[in-house]
């Protein structure tokens, strides 16, 4: 693998925003310089049913075209994924999982089959409701991961979110306040223990 | 090769999968536990159930057993928690809330 | 000026064809193609462009569609993907036997059946015959670029033949990954205006496609093949004026690492880069592996590709398609044709692979040079036609 190149895999369930969540990292890192690639495991779409995307982040292009097999780091958009999925499979030990979830991160160490690596929470689900008015787990894991990872500058990250959620939300430009908000909570609410 | 839908996994080499990808039998869609997929569960109220059953007709996933004219339990795995029943019942007698596994 | 981007192959493609502004796109849906009709649908909306936006009933009539409007003189573009490149199948034919430039986009998919929506090479690879000019590509950058050179190639005066423009479907079509494009203006210029020397609207009578007997038809053919050959100057000519224009070199294909050689692999789009990587990996150990990745397909550069397996002990080619021939899959049987009449033929073996979605991952690629290794040191070639990355209750070849 190329040096300083960052490997990330989404596990989450079909309509939670997962494939956003990844493409908007996908573009915040390009805003920053990188190179990047953004992509989702295709089949057939269906609402609730696990779902994985990936993200490469790196400093030199990468011809890389599988799927991530040995990631850096893992995000877990819905919790109960954890039962199902084994979501730290190739997880690197020196890399991090972050899970959706009010709990605190030793109580979910035994659901993640010996895992010894950094494990970080944060409750996505009541973050985004009170800045969103809805369960949008995507917008705060997109700010965990980038907490955790360190692969972006924080202040820069924000920046070019608001450029970004004011392209996105051209259309509805009265949710791009709730997103920012929801996004600087979530780097303040990564709980480590 | 007249394997049944149970014994064939994602494991299971070529040589003995059915050809063509053929079924041999109905309703294996039981076999998959799609209630995995819900995040988000229903529960039945039953001291507020009326029994109307206009549950029952809008579930997409048959998960609302009826038997001789009465709603049963919720068939838990294969609900997919989408909280349409919960939207309909007039009673309050379905409660949608988050799993906890 | 090129633009610093981020896009999926899909935009990529959608983008290329705003830049180029055709007469007549005819639209039908299909994954994993159905994003550029949507874009440029936007695009048409927006008013950014003034093609004439055809929805139609079918892939047969999206064809067809083509077929009347490049013949009535301006540019028609679409895009499709596997059963609905199927579906065309007849009016493909009839498209390049009518000798129309028409520009297609094809997402690479699996041809159904078993029904599945994934990538595989066997949709575009079951209208090679077709008399289609057939360009592929590794990322969204070369579909981007291949979908600027395609007018011009199949416009030539001595080639006027269809082309087909294809990318990996998800792989490259639905992954974000940057992209230098190039500004409106420098892509008009480049691409030029189309003008057909006969149209259908030139205002005195003409006919096209008529039927045509015993006496005259092989003649027509025998110019279809001959187009077909002329096109490979035609291909050079373009991609020489494209690297001058914008900077990035194309040819009939990429030899990576190809000059010491001893193992090398043969294969289509997106995993050559994959395979890249791997090659690095091998090279860092001392392993003298290269590969070359096709861009051009159809024509078949038969002569030059020869040439450069000329110097390698042992070459593995990979197909993305069944052949369903009991012997391997049609990349293998045109390169392994390619190599007959070399004094000193590689030993080669053809390796399907990455068949209706199954991944390939640079593990898997190393094994295929460690088996090439085992065979340039032996000198035995066993097995010739191999499936890799399926479950077998046999002993894995590989």
């Amino acid at each position: 693998m190329t040096q300083n190149m960052v490997e990330i895999r989404w596990h989450g369930r079909g309509g939670q925003g997962t494939k956003t969540a990844c493409l908007l990292l996908a573009d915040a890192a390009f805003a920053a310089g990188k190179y990047v690639q953004g992509f989702p495991e295709y089949g057939p779409e269906r609402m609730g049913a696990p779902i994985t995307a990936y993200n490469r982040i790196s400093d030199a292009v990468c011809t890389v075209h599988s799927n991530i097999y040995q990631p850096d780091y893992v995000v877990v958009v819905d919790e109960s994924l954890l039962h199902t999925v084994d979501v730290t499979a190739g997880l690197k030990p020196e890399g991090a999982i972050v899970i959706n979830s009010p709990k605190a991160p030793k109580a979910l160490q035994p659901l993640l089959k010996g895992y010894a690596g950094r494990t970080y929470t944060i409750d996505a689900r009541r973050i985004s409701e009170a800045h969103l008015g809805g369960n949008f787990p995507n917008t705060p894991m997109l700010a965990a991961v980038v907490q955790v990872s360190k692969v972006l500058e924080v202040e820069r990250f924000l920046a070019d979110m608001t450029e970004s959620f004011q392209h996105k939300f051209s259309t509805k430009p009265q949710v791009i306040k709730g997103n920012m908000n929801c996004l600087t909570e979530s780097l303040k609410e990564v709980r480590a223990e | 090769m007249t394997r049944k839908a149970k014994d064939i996994t994602e494991q299971t080499p070529w040589q003995e999968l059915t050809p063509g990808g053929e079924i041999y039998e109905g309703g294996t869609s039981m076999l998959v536990n799609t209630g995995e997929w819900r995040s988000d569960v229903v529960i039945w109220v039953r001291d507020k159930c009326k029994q109307c059953l206009l549950c029952a007709p809008f579930c997409p996933d048959s998960s609302i057993p009826v038997k001789d004219g009465k709603r049963d339990e919720f068939d838990l795995d294969h609900c997919k928690g989408c909280g349409i029943c919960f939207k309909v019942c007039p009673f309050e007698a379905i409660r949608f809330e988050k799993e906890v596994k | 000026m090129s633009i610093r981007e981020r896009l999926s192959g899909n935009e990529a493609v959608a983008h290329a064809m705003r830049q180029i502004n055709p007469g007549v796109f005819a639209a039908f849906p299909i994954t994993p193609s159905t994003e550029i009709p949507q874009y440029f649908a936007q695009y048409v909306a927006d008013g950014a462009v003034d093609t004439e936006y055809v929805t139609v009933e079918s892939e047969h009539s999206s064809m067809s569609t083509c077929i009347g409007a490049q013949a009535a003189g301006v540019r028609a573009v679409t895009a499709t993907s596997s059963a609905g490149m199927a579906f065309m199948y007849e009016m493909l034919y009839v498209a390049a036997s009518s000798r129309l430039p028409i520009t297609l986009a094809c997402v690479n998919r699996a041809l159904t059946g078993p029904i599945n929506i994934n990538n595989d090479h066997s949709d575009s690879m079951g209208a090679r015959d077709s008399g289609w000019l057939q360009l592929y590509a590794e990322n969204g950058q070369e579909a981007y670029d291949n979908f600027l050179q395609a007018m011009r190639i199949a416009e030539t005066a001595d080639v006027r033949l269809p082309i087909m423009i294809c990318q990996d479907g998800f792989i490259t079509s639905h992954a974000v990954e940057n992209i230098l494009l190039e500004e409106d203006a420098a892509v008009k210029a480049f691409v030029g205006d189309y003008t057909p020397r006969h149209t259908l609207l030139q205002g005195s009578a003409m006919a096209v496609g008529p039927y045509d007997t015993v006496a005259f038809c092989m003649e027509h053919k025998v110019q279809q093949a001959e187009a077909m050959k002329n096109a490979k100057r035609a291909i050079l000519n373009v991609s020489a004026d494209f690297e001058k224009t914008f900077g990035r070199k194309y040819g009939f294909f990429e030899a990576y690492r190809m000059e010491d050689a001893e193992v090398a692999l043969v294969l289509i789009g997106s995993t050559a880069g994959t395979a890249k990587a791997c090659v690095e990996g091998l090279r860092e150990k001392g392993v003298k592996a290269g590969l070359i990745k096709l861009r051009v397909f159809r024509p078949f550069p038969a002569k030059e590709l020869a040439a450069a397996l000329s110097h390698v002990k042992a070459v593995a080619v990979m197909d993305k398609s069944e052949g369903n021939n009991g012997c391997g899959g049609p990349l293998y049987a045109e390169t392994a044709a390619a190599c007959y009449d070399l004094a000193h033929r590689p030993k080669m073996i053809d390796v399907v692979y990455g068949v209706a979605g199954r991944d390939c991952e640079v593990g898997d690629i190393e094994r295929v040079y460690r088996h090439l290794l085992r065979i340039a040191e032996t000198g035995e070639v066993g097995e010739k036609y191999i499936h890799m990355g399926v479950r077998t209750s046999e002993q894995e070849v590989l």
